[in-house]
């Protein structure tokens, strides 16, 4: 069994079953573990040349950054209609990522027909319906009203829909849970924008429209417009990119994507939601008794681990830190806790801080595996004491026809040859 | 969570808004509402759906609206059986989704390039096809508001009931 001669035994020792060890051991000992590979690496530094970069002049000065050509594996996977390709979603590559803030090329995608090509110039946002002033703003004139930054996750309500399959999907897991990403978006507080306009007191719902190919529409409620919803122009620092949404988006933490309605440019004050297809032919659970949930906004707390995952391998027994996202869309995420034993026990994992609302949560939990089969698993509490459900749970209280809100816990299982597959456990 | 507690007040914005009139918006205006606002003049049928639909949908959505690379529009398997349709008929709650969604995002290659009498009769005909109205029945901002579509209520609202 490999040890590392510098830690003493106590931190060590086992605080659940399958090798779970204490979430603070890392902290303490300041143990370097390779980074994305797992497991520890002999490494030769003796009686070896200098390498060949270090003798020659390297690349020149760039005017935007890529990364390195020895990171192609991080990349977005593409799930589109042939006959359309602008139709479809691309996946992040949580299984590639770490820390909480998804980069601004491999946000997720969904898109109805395309991304289009916005003239900022001409773009307009204009607010009418129930309001006592109805106006149109350009970009440029948003770009003078006060603005804060705030990071949360924007999450497909079709996110991990494969989990309801018959069969556990075997896929890295940015492909099955990738429809979800996390940035700090940066934009106006919409609130200011309704009262300018004069918000009506009978106005219930807002009708927001993109000005995409197909018009996307969906009806969004006033509670949650006035409440922490965002015109946002930047993410990550930048302004939106076209596939985010550029010019303007929409930003409303916590709530199904869909409501995060890209390429902005009207917003109709009404009493009644428009019924749009969003919110009636999609983005609505039917349950065995054959009625369907609607308006079911809130994206619901959910977990995974993004290392060790499907597609990797692990080195053979020794010391490895699990490592995963947590996320609700209800507030904060105020526990985490990871099983080696298949459920049978559980051990608190670290949680990265700050712990923000609504956002991508970072857990670490260190692990020594001793080469024996057993079962992963992660489950996420939130602040307002909601605990993710277990498969069996989920589908016992809403069927399996739902498509949407797939937030059960996730189980790997970890063969005797260091692979890892999804698993019902 | 609101963004300003009590004691601060929200920042004031420069207010550059500039007024609208409700006339400027009136073309820029294609929403659809289940009570009928916002349908527009014109007047479609079935027959008349039919030609257009087989000119411009069935490569994606199939003969009869079933079979194709694009969503099923036509189905009728029980929403409570193992296998439920949720197609047009099967599922919408609201005829005027129909119209709406097809005027801003229908064909793929083209959208906002059908007249309103074309949107009309090819929501006449998904209608038809879905065994909801006949194939002579005008649908048109008067009669389209009024179809009863079967799964009305076949919807219940969580954000009603405290959004959990």
């Amino acid at each position: 069994m490999n040890r590392s001669p510098t830690l003493p035994e106590d931190d060590l020792q086992p605080v659940a079953g399958g090798g779970l060890l204490d979430r603070r051991m890392f902290l303490r000992h300041g143990v370097a573990l390779g980074g994305a590979g797992l497991g520890f690496l002999a490494f030769d530094a003796g009686g070896a040349d200098l390498p060949l970069w270090m003798k020659t002049p390297g690349g020149p000065l760039t005017h935007y950054g890529q990364p390195s050509p020895f990171e192609k594996e991080a990349i977005r996977w593409i799930s589109a209609n042939t006959q359309a390709p602008g139709h479809g979603v691309s996946w992040t590559p949580l299984h590639r990522l770490e820390g909480t803030i998804t980069p601004n090329g491999l946000h997720f995608e969904r898109h109805h027909n395309g991304v289009p090509t916005i003239h900022p110039e001409q773009h307009r946002l204009r607010l009418h319906g129930l309001f006592s002033k109805p106006i149109q703003l350009s970009l440029e004139q948003l770009l003078r009203y006060p603005m804060i930054s705030r990071q949360c996750f924007v999450e497909c309500g079709g996110n991990s829909h494969a989990g309801w399959h018959e069969e556990p999907i075997q896929t890295p897991v940015g492909y099955f849970h990738g429809l979800a990403s996390s940035s700090e978006w940066t934009g106006i507080p919409l609130s200011i924008l309704l009262e300018e306009a004069g918000l009506q007191p009978e106005a219930r719902w807002l009708v927001a429209e993109g000005a995409d190919a197909g018009a996307m529409n969906v009806s969004i409620p006033i509670e949650k417009a006035l409440d922490d919803t965002l015109l946002a122009l930047y993410q990550n620092g930048e302004h939106i990119r076209p596939e985010q949404g550029y010019p303007m988006r929409l930003i409303l933490p916590g709530f199904e994507a869909v409501l995060n309605v890209k390429w902005l440019q009207r917003l109709q004050a009404v009493k009644e939601p428009l019924m749009s297809r969003n919110e009636t032919a999609k983005y609505t659970e039917l349950e065995p008794s054959g009625k369907a949930r609607q308006f079911t906004f809130v994206m619901e707390a959910k977990s995974i681990i993004t290392q060790p995952s499907p597609g990797f391998q692990l080195k053979g027994p020794g010391l490895y830190q699990i490592s995963g996202l947590a996320w609700s869309g209800r507030g904060t995420i105020r526990r985490v806790e990871v099983s080696a034993d298949g459920g049978r026990s559980w051990a608190p994992a670290a949680l990265q801080e700050p712990l923000l609302s609504k956002c991508f949560t970072r857990f670490r939990l260190p692990w020594r595996w001793d080469g024996a089969p057993l079962i992963l698993k992660s489950r996420a509490i939130d602040d307002t004491g909601y605990q993710q459900p277990e498969r069996s749970t989920l589908i016992a209280e809403r069927g399996q026809r739902g498509y949407f809100h797939y937030n059960a816990i996730v189980a790997f299982a970890v063969e005797s040859d260091g692979s890892l597959r999804h698993v019902y456990a | 969570m609101p963004l300003w507690t009590t004691l601060e007040a929200a920042p004031e914005g420069p207010k550059l808004g500039v007024s609208m009139p409700q006339e400027s918006i009136r073309d820029l205006d294609i929403s659809v509402f289940p009570d009928g606002t916002g349908l527009p003049q014109g007047k479609g049928t079935a027959v008349e759906g039919k030609t257009q639909f087989e000119a411009l949908c069935t490569r994606c959505h199939g003969v009869k609206g079933s079979g194709g690379s694009a969503e099923e529009l036509v189905g009728r398997s029980p929403l409570n059986g193992a296998r439920p349709d949720q197609t047009v008929g099967n599922y919408w709650p609201y005829a005027t989704t129909i119209f709406d969604y097809i005027r801003r995002a229908m064909p793929l290659n083209a959208p906002l390039s059908l007249s309103n009498d074309q949107v009309y009769a090819l929501t006449a005909y998904l209608l038809y096809l879905n065994g909801i109205v006949t194939d002579t029945e005008e649908m048109n901002a008067i009669t389209l508001k009024a179809v009863q579509m079967p799964n009305r209520d076949g919807f219940y609202s969580v954000w009603g009931n405290g959004g959990h």
